[in-house]
């Protein structure tokens, strides 16, 4: 399916246009949700990190950096990509799958479009452009939702969790946390559209392939995460 | 002129065309006829390239269809016009919008001459103040129109239709007929029709192929069809009591033995 993406675009304009609206449905569309569960899974760290920190010889700076190297290793790219490939992927492959069936991806390929270019390409491209942008809005979100817990709860003061953000930040966590999200925006994209550009039969057939694209990208991005951790850190 | 040679394809072990042979000429309806399962939705997917043939020949005015790069194909797929069993309208996408994407994706006009062209075409098929709705707006006659306007927007030399009439009342059945024959005559295309609505057969049949169990079983015109002999297409046509009065009654009036007009309307 890749191999077959990969030819000169009929018009460049259109295919653009395409890119542009992936860009919209995939980035500006998982906003809302991209948003919630970053400042809860921020909050409920802050909270759970401080109700297991209960030496006094810790100091409370200490949650503060748990809940930034948590957020940024591991909530933010694959939490947030897990839930993506159940928004995203779901839809793409469902979008796909209702275009086969109702012979709209026929259609355009009698008009001598190459499908795979047109459809998949700008998908995969859109998702590997903003997947890691709402991964880095999910590291900010997830902080600042900590930060809030933290204060509405009396754990500690913004001061205290400012300067526990400082200690110790290393600049490569971010490297790696972006190098997880642009791995698995491919997964997200990818999987749940070979799943939808090849199904076949009806509606029921529509329903399977995306639930089916759904697991198998989870399980994907739980295997690449554990992958990449073992490469990388 | 697309003529096609002992075209084999098949599904696994099932044989679905079985040497199938025929020329489907310029300017003419060429329907293809036969029962669910006979296998021509398959012989007209080989002949566009949505399917690959096993064994056999395809040619475009002489063009080697099988032989073809796909680059060729894709030169040649612009001249191809398709109206598909369902339609096949972009869901996302206005009837206006529908109509122009393949201008947009294959000429260089500016948008007002495009534009021009899309009201053209959409007039040409008698939809007219539709050009704002979406395909879930409209009935299915008009999404059949769209996707006839559609397919001729680039004008195309081969038009290819799929069913063209399932789902539709006999009224608009006969319009839909009408419309793609007047539209054959008038840009000298060749219009392949798969169908087994017998009004089309009795109506547009210039040159026919009845296929069975995938093979050629007879061919002819709609003429031909009132004296044919053959058995298989006798019971697939005139397969009730009132079409067989009906053939009965062409016969007789075509030897000359009854006046059409002494029949009482």
């Amino acid at each position: 399916m890749i191999k077959g993406m990969m030819s000169r675009p009929e018009n460049t304009k259109l295919y653009w246009k395409e890119f542009m609206h992936q860009c919209s449905e995939i980035g500006v569309g998982s906003l809302g949700i991209v948003s919630i569960i970053s400042i809860f899974m921020g909050a409920v760290s802050t909270v759970q990190t401080a109700y297991q920190l209960v030496s006094p010889l810790i100091p409370l700076t200490t949650i503060a950096q748990i809940v930034r190297d948590t957020v940024i290793l591991e909530f933010a790219p694959t939490l947030v990509c897990i839930v993506l490939a159940g928004v995203v992927g779901s839809k793409i492959a469902s979008e796909l799958g209702n275009m086969r069936v109702s012979e709209q991806i026929d259609a355009l390929e009698i008009m001598g479009i190459n499908t795979k270019t047109y459809l998949i390409m700008p998908k995969i491209a859109a998702a590997i452009l903003m997947i890691p942008l709402l991964v880095i809005l999910a590291m900010v979100l997830g902080i600042y939702g900590g930060r809030l817990a933290g204060t509405a709860a009396g754990i500690l003061s913004t001061d205290t969790f400012d300067k526990g953000l400082m200690d110790n930040f290393k600049a490569y966590n971010v490297f790696f946390s972006l190098m997880k999200a642009y791995t698995f925006a491919f997964i997200i994209s990818s999987i749940p559209a070979y799943y939808g550009y090849y199904v076949k039969g009806g509606s029921l057939e529509i329903g399977r392939s995306s639930t089916s694209s759904v697991v198998v990208s989870c399980v994907m991005i739980l295997l690449a995460d554990y992958v990449l951790a073992a490469l990388l850190l | 002129m697309i003529e096609f040679k002992d075209i084999k394809k098949s599904f696994g072990s099932k044989l679905v065309l079985d040497g199938v042979s025929h020329v489907m000429e310029t300017g003419k309806a060429n329907l293809i006829i036969g029962s669910s399962g006979s296998g021509k939705t398959v012989l007209q997917k080989c002949l566009v390239g949505l399917l690959e043939p096993d064994e056999g020949s395809i040619s475009y005015d002489g063009m080697n269809f099988i032989d073809m790069t796909q680059e060729h194909r894709k030169e040649l797929r612009q001249q191809i016009g398709m109206l598909f069993q369902g339609s096949a309208l972009f869901d996302s996408m206005t009837v206006e919008d529908n109509v122009k994407f393949p201008l947009d994706m294959f000429t260089k006009g500016n948008n007002s001459t495009k534009q021009k062209r899309v009201n053209e075409v959409l007039e040409r098929v008698n939809l007219e103040g539709v050009n704002k709705k979406f395909p879930s707006e409209i009935s299915g006659g008009m999404k059949k129109r769209v996707g006839i306007a559609r397919a001729i927007v680039l004008t195309p030399k081969y038009l290819f239709c799929d069913e063209p009439n399932s789902g539709l009342d006999p009224q608009t059945s006969m319009l839909i007929d009408k419309l793609i024959y007047e539209i054959t005559r008038e840009f000298n295309m060749t219009t392949i029709i798969n169908t087994h609505d017998m009004n089309s057969v009795m109506e547009i049949g210039d040159n026919i192929l009845y296929m069975k169990d995938g093979r050629k079983e007879w061919t002819g015109n709609s003429k031909d069809i009132i004296f044919s002999k053959n058995k298989a297409l006798n019971e697939f046509i005139f397969a009730s009591e009132f079409l067989q009065d009906a053939k009965n009654m062409r016969m007789l009036e075509a030897e000359g033995k009854i006046n059409p007009n002494d029949i009482a309307h």
